[in-house]
């Protein structure tokens, strides 16, 4: 299935991107694709726990179980004001 | 009221959009650009936000703050983009009968609003520019 993957902030600049569609098992977790993350990107690594979460523009925990079409978002510290 | 916009904002229109004849006071904050941050020369910030989520965030906190004090009109306006020292980011306005509740809501609002809502500054200064509140070094934004 797909989710589309938004980065914001600090993360956009780190991904060099916007967004990305991202195919993922049945199954998976809003924690696993932080995990994958910091994986693939160098300057995730020193962060095990993942920012605060967001799925289809509501915060969410990163035990979510992702479903088909969701819109994953990682929130960095917000610093709004 | 809560909305986002890229335009300098109207404090005196946020004002009028709250005020019925039943007010006695109104209280209105406004976040300024200031020049430094934590010793750094600041010259301008970058505003950014998951702008659906965050218009969403604000209006829920302008309704919990609204049933919490239920005899003020609350409303609220965030800039984004590039601003420059001594620009408005957040205007915040709560009107009352009396001026008790109008400024504990009021400073309740912006306390909420720093703690949830998806915006995001980059600070710009004579030494390049950087992300507030995650560069592993735990910075946090405050105003």
């Amino acid at each position: 299935m797909q989710v589309r993957l938004l980065f914001f902030a600090v993360l956009r600049d780190i991904a060099g991107t916007d967004e990305r569609q991202l195919a993922v098992a049945d199954g998976t977790t809003a924690r696993d694709v932080w995990q994958s993350l910091r994986r693939e990107y160098a300057k995730l690594t020193d962060y095990s726990q993942p920012p605060m979460i967001a799925i289809n523009e509501s915060y969410a925990a990163p035990e979510t179980i992702l479903r088909d079409g969701d819109e994953l978002a990682f929130i960095p510290p917000v610093a709004g004001g | 009221m809560a909305y986002l916009t890229d335009d300098p904002i109207d404090p005196r229109a946020l004002v009028a959009s709250v005020m019925r004849d039943s007010d006695g006071a109104y209280v209105l904050f406004e976040g300024v650009v200031r020049n430094h941050h934590e010793g750094k020369a600041v010259e301008s910030i970058f505003y950014d936000a998951y702008r659906p989520m965050a218009e969403k965030e604000m209006d829920a906190i302008v309704r919990e703050l609204g049933a919490r004090y239920p005899q003020c009109a609350l409303a609220v306006v965030h800039r984004l983009g590039r601003l420059f020292v001594g620009d408005s980011s957040i205007a915040i306005v709560a009107s009352s009968p009396h001026r008790a509740e109008a400024f504990e809501a009021c400073r309740m609002m912006i306390d909420r609003i720093k703690e949830t809502v998806p915006i995001w500054k980059k600070e710009r200064g004579p030494d390049g520019e950087e992300w507030l509140g995650w560069q592993g070094n735990g910075r946090q934004g405050r105003c």
